[in-house]
């Protein structure tokens, strides 16, 4: 494939079974004028016979099978009835070698792999927040809506998430708003909220928790601030490269702002 | 990014209203164990690193499972065992997974980034080993960007739609046809300049 025809992606397409009846008679009737797309056709044939064949075919093992059915036995929630409004205990995986390096009988693995810890807690949730928040830098990710309009935001999310997020620019601050989209986070969609500090990205992040009032508290992860509190039934996480006290006065500004 | 899931939970809100028992989860979770490792073992490219991903994704997926009100079940899990793999190569490895999109056309950049051909070895002979070795396309593979090798894996192996690995991927459909067609041309390279070393030879 090293020469180019402007139809590689529709050949492409076409051979994965993606156009309709008329795309694809209008590309046979382009391939049969056209040398560098049959063969590229042909390539990509060539590839999908080596790779079926010879490729690795990688399954589970019947322990890590096993495992799993135990962590599901173990995670489920007592049978009595009554409760059922309640959601499922939430845990998390303790790392398996870490733990496993810590318990020699493996009949106490299963018991002790599960960890339950308090919503919205824990280094694995900042690690996603930072995670979205660099999907969210790279090119081809768009915004679901581009707007300053808190007005134009705001309603953007009806009908798309099961609550009313808070919408607020700070414009007026220093703290633009640039656009909402929807992002997955803590299992869950969630309003995420872009803002500017002069050339610096900001992703807020937020979701109903009705947990406590929880002050703002700081933490740093792959050179980005992450700053999680939760207010007024709402977990918020905002994540930027900006200083930590400029981080820390959008926190404050955002709980000031009507 | 996520309309598909939402399309779902909207058109199943009107359907059913009641969360779906937590005792179904095995039987709806496992048959879709096999796809669930397959793809956490190509993201992390070892079994031990993969079989933690796909044990964290389950539970997640356990945990978030009442919140579920799609019918892509398999397209859910998938996008959580993706999000678990990232998270985990970023946090163990400090790897920062960096985008590939922006040379679109596949020109000069793409060309650079040809995954490295095995190492031919010191003599003649263990050249030949290597390059006969059925194991070729699995190197070739593992050496992919990760975000070309993932829609490779769920398009040749997991022989998923476009859609369906827009939806996992969290990505455009364009950008999956783009980083497909990349991760393609990067293989039919690689694997085609290894068979000519190996007629040669």
């Amino acid at each position: 494939m090293t020469e180019h025809c402007d139809m590689a992606l529709l050949v492409q397409a076409d051979f994965d079974g993606e156009l309709d009846a008329a795309q694809a008679a209008s590309l046979a009737a382009h391939r049969e004028a056209c040398p560098i797309c049959r063969s590229t056709y042909l390539e990509l044939q060539q590839l999908r016979e080596r790779v079926r064949s010879e490729v690795t075919d990688h399954r589970p093992s019947t322990a890590l099978r096993d495992r799993i059915i135990r962590q599901i036995a173990a995670a489920a929630p007592p049978a009595e009835a009554g409760v059922s409004v309640a959601r499922p205990a939430r845990v998390r995986a303790w790392p398996w070698r870490a733990a496993a390096s810590f318990v020699a009988g493996a009949a106490l693995a299963a018991s002790v792999t599960l960890m339950v810890i308090p919503a919205g807690q824990g280094p694995i949730l900042a690690e996603q927040v930072v995670a979205s928040h660099i999907r969210s830098l790279e090119p081809g990710n768009q915004p679901g809506v581009i707007s300053t309009d808190r007005h134009t935001v705001k309603p953007w999310f009806d009908g798309k998430l099961d609550y009313a997020p808070p919408v607020k620019n700070l414009a007026d601050k220093g703290f633009p708003l640039l656009s909402g989209r929807l992002d997955y986070l803590d299992g869950r969609p969630v309003a995420a909220l872009a803002y500017a500090r002069a050339k610096h990205p900001i992703n807020l992040f937020l979701w109903p928790d009705h947990g406590p009032d929880a002050a703002p508290s700081v933490s740093e992860r792959d050179g980005y601030t992450v700053i999680h509190w939760r207010r007024d039934g709402l977990a918020l996480w905002v994540v930027s490269d900006v200083e930590t006290s400029e981080l820390e006065s959008f926190v404050r500004l955002w709980n000031a702002s009507p | 990014m996520l309309d598909f899931l939402f399309a779902e939970r909207r058109a199943a809100k009107i359907g059913m209203a009641s969360p779906q028992p937590m005792a179904s989860f095995e039987a709806i979770a496992l048959p879709h164990l096999g796809a669930a490792y397959n793809l956490a073992r190509w993201l992390m490219r070892n079994a031990d690193d993969a079989e933690d991903v796909v044990q964290e994704a389950m539970l997640r997926a356990l945990t978030y499972f009442d919140g579920f009100r799609g019918t892509n079940f398999h397209g859910w899990l998938l996008q959580i065992v993706r999000n678990t793999a990232y998270s985990s190569l970023r946090l163990n490895r400090g790897v920062r997974i960096v985008s590939l999109d922006a040379a679109p056309g596949g020109t000069d950049e793409t060309e650079a980034a040809i995954p490295e051909l095995p190492d031919p070895g010191d003599d003649p002979e263990t050249a030949l080993l290597h390059e006969r070795d059925r194991q070729l396309l699995d190197r070739l593979l593992e050496r992919l960007p990760v975000e070309l090798r993932e829609v490779v894996v769920l398009r040749e192996l997991q022989e998923l739609s476009y859609k369906e690995i827009a939806q996992i991927t969290e990505a455009p459909i364009g950008t999956v046809m783009s980083r497909l067609w990349r991760g393609r041309r990067l293989l039919t390279a690689a694997a085609g300049a290894s068979s000519a070393a190996e007629k040669t030879a």
